[in-house]
């Protein structure tokens, strides 16, 4: 960890909601994907078979 | 070679995503871990800054997404609005909130430096306040794709709403030269070497920029076709009920 010194919490802070709202972004995102494809796969199997 | 026009067929788009995508999201994760740790661990406090220089490496690059996401989606608007090609409109329907959150993330971390840089959290200096405004635009932008039942009308409004924004989007960029006034500084990145931050700041900064570059390009892929996939089942459920 590098020394921060009395802007620790600024820095700490400033890095750890930026990567929890990227973090949140791409789950959210790949999820959806998911959740589409799934929903998806099912109607065509009905439709298909 | 390929006319980019075929990638507005669904099912030619849905198929290049398959194939770029896992490249384009290695590219991304690689780039940002290597910008993101040299820049925190490896870098030297500024002499004024101190340790909150570090900031610029998150602040910067999602500054400049939250700005180039708006032109993004103002090409595939035009796109839309001109030759009525479905993908393009959806790409940027899917682009939206990942330019929310990165204009949120420039906002944030704006203020949180601020706080100790300036000695406030928010003024309402040009740049901050047409940052604001860019916000609200892609929350205005996303509401309205919610709350219209007819795609092509969703699409066709979200169009004119996002040509309506892009004045915001570029007043972001050029509001410190604009009003030449207000606490923000100037560009952190410029071709004068004068204006031009430190190299030792500079080379890292250039890494995390292109980390969230195919980080956003990454999302685009993979939300446009959850959006496609959407619009199939959609009209395969209307089959359906019609059948």
């Amino acid at each position: 960890m590098p020394e921060l010194g009395k802007y620790a919490d600024t820095v700490l802070s400033a890095y750890g909601v930026s990567l929890l709202l990227l973090v949140v972004l791409v789950l959210a995102s790949m999820r959806a994907s998911r959740k589409a494809l799934k929903e998806l796969e099912k109607v065509e199997s009905r439709k298909n078979g | 070679m390929a006319s980019i026009w075929e990638y507005a067929n669904p099912v030619k788009f849905s198929r290049t995503v398959q194939v770029v995508l896992p490249w384009v999201s290695v590219g991304a994760a690689v780039a940002l871990a290597v910008g993101l740790i040299w820049g925190f661990f490896f870098t030297p406090d500024d002499y004024r800054q101190g340790s909150t220089v570090k900031i610029i490496y998150l602040h910067v690059p999602a500054a400049l997404m939250a700005i180039n996401a708006w032109f993004m989606m103002l090409v595939t608007s035009l796109i839309w609005l001109i030759r009525r090609h479905h993908v393009s409109a959806l790409a940027a329907k899917a682009a939206a909130p990942i330019g929310a959150v990165m204009t949120l993330i420039a906002l944030i971390t704006g203020a949180i430096w601020g706080q100790p840089m300036w000695g406030t959290w928010w003024e309402w200096d040009p740049r901050l306040t047409v940052f604001l405004i860019l916000f609200l635009f892609y929350l205005g932008y996303i509401a309205l794709w919610e709350a219209i039942d007819n795609p092509d009308t969703a699409a066709d409004l979200t169009s004119v709403l996002c040509l309506v924004g892009s004045v915001f989007a570029v007043l972001s960029r050029y509001a410190v030269n604009f009003w030449n006034q207000g606490l923000h500084q100037g560009a952190s990145l410029s071709l004068d070497k004068e204006e031009n931050v430190a190299d030792v700041f500079y080379f890292p900064l250039l890494v995390c920029i292109a980390g969230f570059v195919l980080l956003f390009v990454a999302l685009v892929l993979l939300r446009t076709r959850t959006e496609i996939r959407r619009r199939r089942l959609k009209a395969l459920i209307a089959r359906e009920r019609m059948a």
